[in-house]
């Protein structure tokens, strides 16, 4: 079981929360290209090391946060707010 | 050249040795044939996909298997038990109404079960209107069963060898060099260079990291999918029966062990391992359904990393790099597709157009947006 630390809440159990996936991502300008809107829709980081992403205290605060964490060893490296800057 | 030497890659160099009459083929695996997700998975096949392009797909990919053993003349225990998807809902059933008239009209062998009839093909079933889902009728596909994951991977590689592909285990690619063009011209490997004009992926969970070595990159993200089996048992279960609402699939094995797959662990993960919280949920949904299996032990426990897409279809052609090819997006119905995915690989490797079963299921419908949303992929909302 993964221990995430929510930011309001401290350390709980990996089922009290959410994945949303990647973070950080920016939607484009309205005048975008197909492609640019599909890279946006569609395609993910999906590194085997750290990722950005953002979870949801589903069962507790209700909070979104950010988190980066390893995809190998699953090791929490940070947790941020939705609108910090990655560390 | 196939990057991958689990079930799609070996199964994509036999045909293009037998199909395609093309010989001078290499198959590099990282680790062991077949001990990516080949050796992962719960065993299933079946082809009752709702979308005709699908459809035409995974029965294909069927009809393949219910030759295998023949052609490759190695036992690759296909079992048509048959495939039961359970109805909890008056919504189910008016759903699976729909599924079943669909999927004949693709040709796809399938039936409607009431509550009598899935008690009398699943006596072991929970059928009590008190059940916390209770079970209102069914589908049913015939054809549809289990078969043995290493003997397709042993048969196919075997086949291939006998037709002179070379097939390099321990042989992990770490680059990719390219010619004129920016084509491909071969990889690099823990082994050494090795030329090569032509290069297929076929590398499931790690597809994106593959990819990515070529500058390309994929609308695919990567989780763990986790099963597990009991001890062994009599025969209880003759068949396969997935509850769409717990999403957890039983089957019981020719050992004799319950083999229960359910959901995908929900974030991106490259650990060959599950969590125990996901764990415990499918579980949770097998006893559920089965309580008298509340009091076998747990065996074995594992995870396979599963390439999942947007629209759980696979993405089987050219990539924007010339020379390479790509067979990837199974998500988590990989298994089934394996006799598929090795012909259509290699039927665009040798003649460079997309197989006409693979033309629907190209990289650039990511782009376009023409998109095979198929919602039966995994018969359970991952």
């Amino acid at each position: 079981m993964m221990l995430l630390s929510c930011p309001h809440c401290g350390p709980r159990d990996e089922s009290e929360f959410t994945c949303g996936g990647t973070t950080h991502i920016v939607r484009p300008p309205p005048d975008s290209s197909d492609a640019q809107w599909g890279a946006y829709l569609f395609f993910r980081d999906n590194p085997k090391g750290v990722l950005r992403e953002r979870w949801r205290h589903t069962y507790g605060c209700g909070q979104w946060f950010n988190v980066a964490r390893h995809t190998v060893t699953h090791e929490v490296l940070s947790v941020y707010a939705m609108t910090e800057a990655p560390p | 050249m196939i990057v991958g030497g689990g079930g799609h890659g070996l199964a994509a160099a036999y045909y293009l040795a037998k199909n395609h009459g093309i010989r001078n083929v290499a198959v590099l695996e990282r680790g062991w044939l077949g001990g990516g997700n080949t050796g992962r998975n719960t065993t299933v096949v079946r082809s009752n996909y709702l979308y005709p392009e699908s459809a035409r797909l995974y029965d294909f990919s069927l009809r393949l298997y219910e030759q295998l053993t023949h052609e490759l003349n190695f036992n690759v225990m296909l079992s048509q038990r048959g495939h039961v998807m359970l109805a909890h809902s008056r919504h189910d059933l008016e759903t699976q109404s729909r599924w079943v008239n669909t999927l004949r009209m693709h040709g796809v062998d399938s039936v409607l079960l009431t509550r009598a009839e899935v008690g009398a093909l699943v006596p072991a079933l929970d059928l009590s209107p008190a059940a916390r889902f209770p079970v209102l009728g069914g589908l049913r596909q015939p054809r549809a069963g289990i078969a043995r994951h290493d003997a397709v991977a042993w048969g196919y590689a075997r086949a291939a060898s006998a037709l002179g592909v070379d097939i390099i285990q321990d042989c992990e690619v770490t680059g990719f060099a390219f010619g004129a063009g920016g084509a491909v011209s071969g990889v690099a490997t823990r082994r050494g260079p090795i030329r090569a004009g032509r290069v297929g992926i076929a590398a499931a969970g790690h597809s994106s990291v593959l990819a990515g070595l070529a500058g390309v990159r994929l609308p695919v993200t990567s989780y763990a999918l986790q099963a597990m089996v009991t001890e062994p048992l009599k025969p209880r279960l003759d068949t396969v029966v997935i509850s769409p609402a717990t999403g957890v699939y039983v089957s019981q094995s020719d050992k004799g062990e319950m083999v229960i797959g359910g959901s995908l662990d929900l974030f991106a993960s490259y650990a060959q391992r599950g969590s125990f919280a996901v764990m415990q949920s499918v579980i949770a949904g097998t006893l559920e359904m089965f309580p008298s299996f509340s009091r076998l032990k747990l065996m074995r426990q594992w995870a396979g990393i599963v390439d999942v897409v947007h629209d759980s279809s696979p993405i089987i052609g050219p990539t924007p790099v010339p020379g390479l090819y790509i067979n990837c997006g199974w998500g988590t119905g990989g298994f089934k597709a394996i006799p598929v995915g090795g012909w259509t690989l290699a039927h665009v490797l040798a003649t460079g157009r997309s197989h006409e079963l693979a033309e629907p299921f190209q990289l650039e419908r990511f782009i376009t947006g023409r998109l095979i949303d198929e919602a039966a992929a995994a018969g359970i909302a991952h």
